[in-house]
């Protein structure tokens, strides 16, 4: 932080752009009023893998409005450049209209254009496609997985050969689809060779470069806009192939178009968190001293793209064990690629390695946080280097305080509520924020009030608000004279707003600008013979409300308005920078978090219900508390749905998603919900960045699964290895 | 689409050429002219359709309807497959209600129809002659928010802001209906919408002390 006061970091501020959205106000990708703009809808593969063979759009093309339908025997051929540096996974990206192969059920095989949103989704359900079709491989646990990336320090298998406790337990995961609020749109609209596209995105940038390297276009001449966006949790972190479409679209017609998945379309038209088989096997001495860990995952990519995320950072890293091993299969699949999702990778090892480290507790009766506290590690065992913060045994202390732990009966099924079997689980949570390079530009002008932009995104957490409060406490303005603007790639790059990091490294970018811009102001009065703060070293004077003051005599000073008039300046501008993690690193960095639940289980017919759930962080400092508070909940409750509701089910006989719909996935609705309550630690790192952040978004819904699997397993005796917990498995 | 006045609407045009065998949509669409509506063809979306192919499109099924949006009447010409969200979203510039699904299922589309809830996606613009429909955009007296607006602001009941013109039309209704005395009942009677961000705790908290005023 700056040596600036502190008067907006780490207040409960209300959100900058609530009223926007409580009015309706709040423009998403489809809702810009673009003039002359078409409507587009894509026709999608109905089988899982195959050939086109035939292609009959007469009766499209007849129908009123439509003006053209789009397909790979029409289809310009486009350059699709490699994109290095993008969030492409490694493989051939896929590419629209390109031939006649289809790589997965629903894959974009035409798209109409109407001059009506009627007309063009009438026209798809008319364009007649025949297929050579082939039976796809959609299964995880009948198909063949890649080399396997494997990881090993000690000897795992010597370690579990001589433990005096073992235990080899197989975990699956459903595969998770983010469903945001918003389903995924574009609006592309050409100007000669320049392409503007009004895009749902968590990442201006990485849709900029996929347009620039599709269609061979020099950077500058594409522009992405994305002011807000109603939820990714992922969805948003790689640019789609129906943004594409749309451009191609817009090209041909020339015309704008707009283009919006439905709902059904979001299920195979973007990614979603792999389905996971994860085999853990431990040895343990006799007080659950760890001695080795073997884990051994298999999770879904596709057949054209090698999707990896971090799902073996935290067998590596979380507790104090002297021989791992691991293996990481990815199993190609006549599926569309997956995406990383809330929590990435963490969320789903942590289902399997906080499930085990409970069933390790009921082994040996040991109580599951003192079992986690025996294996607290004092550094990172999987690169040596000392943490940055690791606040874990007060997360639990607190917790176990604030939740009341000792009211737990460590007996299964030995509490009842009526009809009700009740238990109580919690579990551990780390996440790896990200920490990638980023800028802002800040401009003070003489009237005393200042803007900053940035290239990035606010989803929901906040950006817009948390940012604002940054840069009000560095210039020493109030909230209201300061602008943040957002959402642009006319805006100074960023990285994805994802992987936890947008507070970290766009809130340090713009701490820095700030800083300099300040810095400059400061350096004016000290050198200025007409300011009465002539003379003063620069590093004794602090800005507030506008006005610079020597810090120890608040009266000596002038505002911003004054010395930039005087100076006959318009204004004052910098761009600041964050450079990324530390090379070499000096410390191992991760956000960490203890969640408690208390369920109920229908005794009778095997409901869950989260009766209450409390989470305690270590995330550094909170920027913005009130947000904060509401990023904890919402995690819990997406934790909550992957631990109870959320699977994506397919036929394998054809690939179809059987239940590509928000009646059919099923995601908590408002009665699933209860008493949920979330505990920031007070502090901050010092060693993460700047501003003493570690990122919360993510970290929030890694651990609430597993929690409610061991309060599942508390209540009824039960152990269910595989999410979602359902009725039907308990019983 | 064309809004009011429409002083040079075009003659009828020629009935669609209908197949042997009725189609889900030709069936829509004789019912719709059984029901009196008057049929135009040659302005789709406002704009006259040029072209040679666009002549395709010299008929669509269409029908005026007069409804009120937000205390102003407004006689339209829409598409007999226009929904009610279609209508506000595309053609009279109000994309406050949000479509999230388009099937009834998320709710983010919630608007007031004569008072009531109701899931716009699910609703033809066509059956709404005379009815009257809030929006999100016409809640607030001016400058001054509903108080659930502002309920939903101090609470923080949100946060991508995707489904809020939904929870909060939808909450308006939940408290008019009387089934926000407990947060049991706005609980259950809130679930029709759907936030994926999981404010769900803070939702019940702003309709709770809305309803408590």
């Amino acid at each position: 932080m700056s040596p600036q006061p502190q008067a907006a970091v780490g207040a409960p501020l209300s959100r900058v752009d609530g009223r926007l959205k409580v009015t309706g106000k709040a423009l998403y990708a489809a809702e810009h009023d673009v003039d002359g703009v078409l409507h587009a809808v894509l026709v999608d593969a109905s089988i899982g893998r195959g050939r086109i063979t035939s292609l009959d759009t007469g009766a499209a093309e007849k129908h009123p409005g439509v003006l053209r339908v789009i397909h790979h025997r029409n289809a310009p051929k486009l350059p699709y450049l490699d994109n290095p540096g993008s969030n492409n996974p490694e493989g051939r990206r896929l590419r629209v209209f390109q031939d006649d192969k289809v790589l997965f059920h629903g894959q974009p095989v035409a798209v109409v254009v109407a001059t009506t949103l009627e007309a063009a989704q009438h026209g798809a359900s008319l364009v007649k496609v025949g297929y050579d079709a082939q039976k796809p491989s959609t299964d995880l646990a009948e198909a063949q997985p890649d080399e396997p990336t494997k990881y090993a320090r000690g000897d795992a298998e010597a370690g579990l050969r001589k433990a005096a406790v073992r235990l080899d337990l197989d975990y699956r995961m459903a595969r998770n689809h983010q469903n945001p609020m918003e389903p995924h749109a574009t609006i592309a609209r050409w100007n000669g060779d320049r392409l503007t596209v009004w895009d749902k995105t968590q990442w201006v940038v990485g849709t900029q470069t996929e347009l620039s390297t599709v269609f061979d276009l020099p950077m500058k001449s594409v522009r992405v806009i994305s002011p807000f966006v109603g939820g990714g949790f992922g969805s948003g972190l790689r640019c789609w192939p129906h943004t594409v479409v749309a451009a191609l679209a817009a090209r041909e017609l020339k015309r704008p178009v707009k283009l919006v998945l439905s709902r059904r379309q979001m299920y195979f038209g973007t990614g979603f968190r792999p389905s996971y088989d994860y085999r853990v096997r431990l040895g343990s001495d006799r007080r659950g001293r760890l001695a080795a860990m073997v884990h051994e995952m298999d999770a879904e990519t596709s057949s054209y793209e090698k999707f990896e995320e971090a799902i073996m950072l935290a067998g590596q890293m979380f507790y104090s064990t002297p021989n791992v091993s691991q293996e990481y299969r990815k199993v190609p699949l006549d599926v569309n690629t997956p995406i990383w999702m809330r929590g990435p990778g963490f969320a789903s090892a942590s289902f399997a390695i906080e499930s085990a480290m409970d069933e390790l507790a009921n082994r040996l009766g040991v109580d599951p946080i003192e079992l986690r506290l025996r294996n607290e590690p004092p550094e990172d065992e999987s690169n040596g280097l000392p943490w940055s913060t690791r606040r874990l045994r007060e997360c639990y202390s607190v917790g176990a305080r604030e939740f009341g732990w000792d009211r737990r009966n460590p007996e299964p099924r030995s509490t009842r509520d009526g009809d009700w079997l009740v238990g109580l689980g919690m579990a551990a949570a780390v996440y790896d924020p990200g920490r990638f390079p980023a800028q802002a530009r800040v401009r003070l002008d003489a009237d005393g009030t200042a803007v900053a932009e940035a290239a990035t995104i606010d989803m929901g957490p906040g950006t817009y608000t948390s940012q604002t409060q940054v840069a009000a406490d560095a210039l020493g303005l109030t909230m209201r004279n300061v602008t943040f603007r957002l959402g642009d790639s006319l805006y100074p790059p960023t990285p994805p707003h994802g992987g936890s990091m947008t507070m970290t490294v766009v809130g340090s970018a713009v701490l820095d600008g700030c800083n300099k811009v300040r810095g400059r102001a400061i350096q004016l009065a000290v050198e200025d013979e007409e300011s009465p703060l002539y003379g003063i070293k620069a590093e004794d004077v602090v800005v507030r409300n506008g006005r610079l003051h020597v810090q120890d005599d608040p009266a000596r000073g002038e505002t911003y308005q004054r010395l930039l008039t005087r100076n006959k300046l318009t204004h004052l501008e910098a761009v600041g920078a964050y450079a990324g993690a530390p090379e070499p690193a000096r410390h191992s960095y991760f956000s960490y978090g203890a969640v408690f639940t208390e369920v109920g289980v229908d005794a009778t017919l095997g409901l869950v219900r989260v009766r209450r759930m409390l989470g305690v962080y270590d995330v550094g400092r909170i920027v913005s508390p009130k947000l904060a508070d509401s990023q904890a909940l919402g995690g819990m409750v997406g934790g909550i749905g992957q631990a109870l509701l959320e699977h994506t089910v397919t036929d394998h006989r054809d690939g179809r998603i059987v239940n590509a719909s928000l009646a059919d996935y099923l995601v908590p609705v408002n009665a699933d919900i209860r008493d949920l309550k979330a505990i920031y630690l007070e502090g901050e790192d010092p060693d993460a960045d700047p501003l003493g952040v570690k990122g919360i978004g993510e970290v929030v819904q890694v651990g609430v699964a597993a929690a409610v699997a061991n309060a599942v397993h508390n209540a009824t005796g039960r152990r269910i290895r595989e999410l979602p917990i359902t009725a039907e498995a308990l019983i | 689409m064309s809004t009011e006045p429409v002083s040079a609407a075009p003659p009828p045009a020629e009935p669609e050429a209908l197949p042997s065998a009725p189609t889900r949509r030709t069936f829509i669409a004789a019912t719709t002219a059984v029901g009196g509506v008057a049929v135009a063809g040659g302005v789709i979306g406002g704009s006259v359709l040029v072209g040679s192919e666009d002549a395709a499109a010299a008929v669509a099924p269409v029908s005026r309807v007069s409804l009120t949006v937000n205390g102003t009447r407004r006689t339209v010409t829409v598409d007999n497959r226009t929904s009610l969200l279609d209508l506000l979203r595309e053609h009279l510039d109000l994309s406050g209600a949000k479509k999230g699904c388009n099937a009834g299922a998320c709710g983010a589309c919630t608007v007031l129809v004569d008072g009531r809830r109701v899931n716009s996606c699910l609703t033809l613009a066509v059956r709404l002659e005379g009815a009257e429909v809030t929006t999100i955009e016409g809640l607030a007296d001016g400058d001054r928010l509903h108080p659930l607006q502002q309920a939903f602001i101090d609470e923080d009941a949100f946060q991508c802001g995707y489904c809020t013109p939904g929870q909060i039309m939808s909450g308006v209704g939940c408290i008019k209906e009387g089934h926000a005395d407990t947060p049991e009942e706005i609980r259950e009677w809130m679930s029709g919408n759907i936030c994926r961000c999981g404010c769900y705790v803070k939702i019940v908290r702003a309709v709770e002390q809305t309803a408590g005023k």
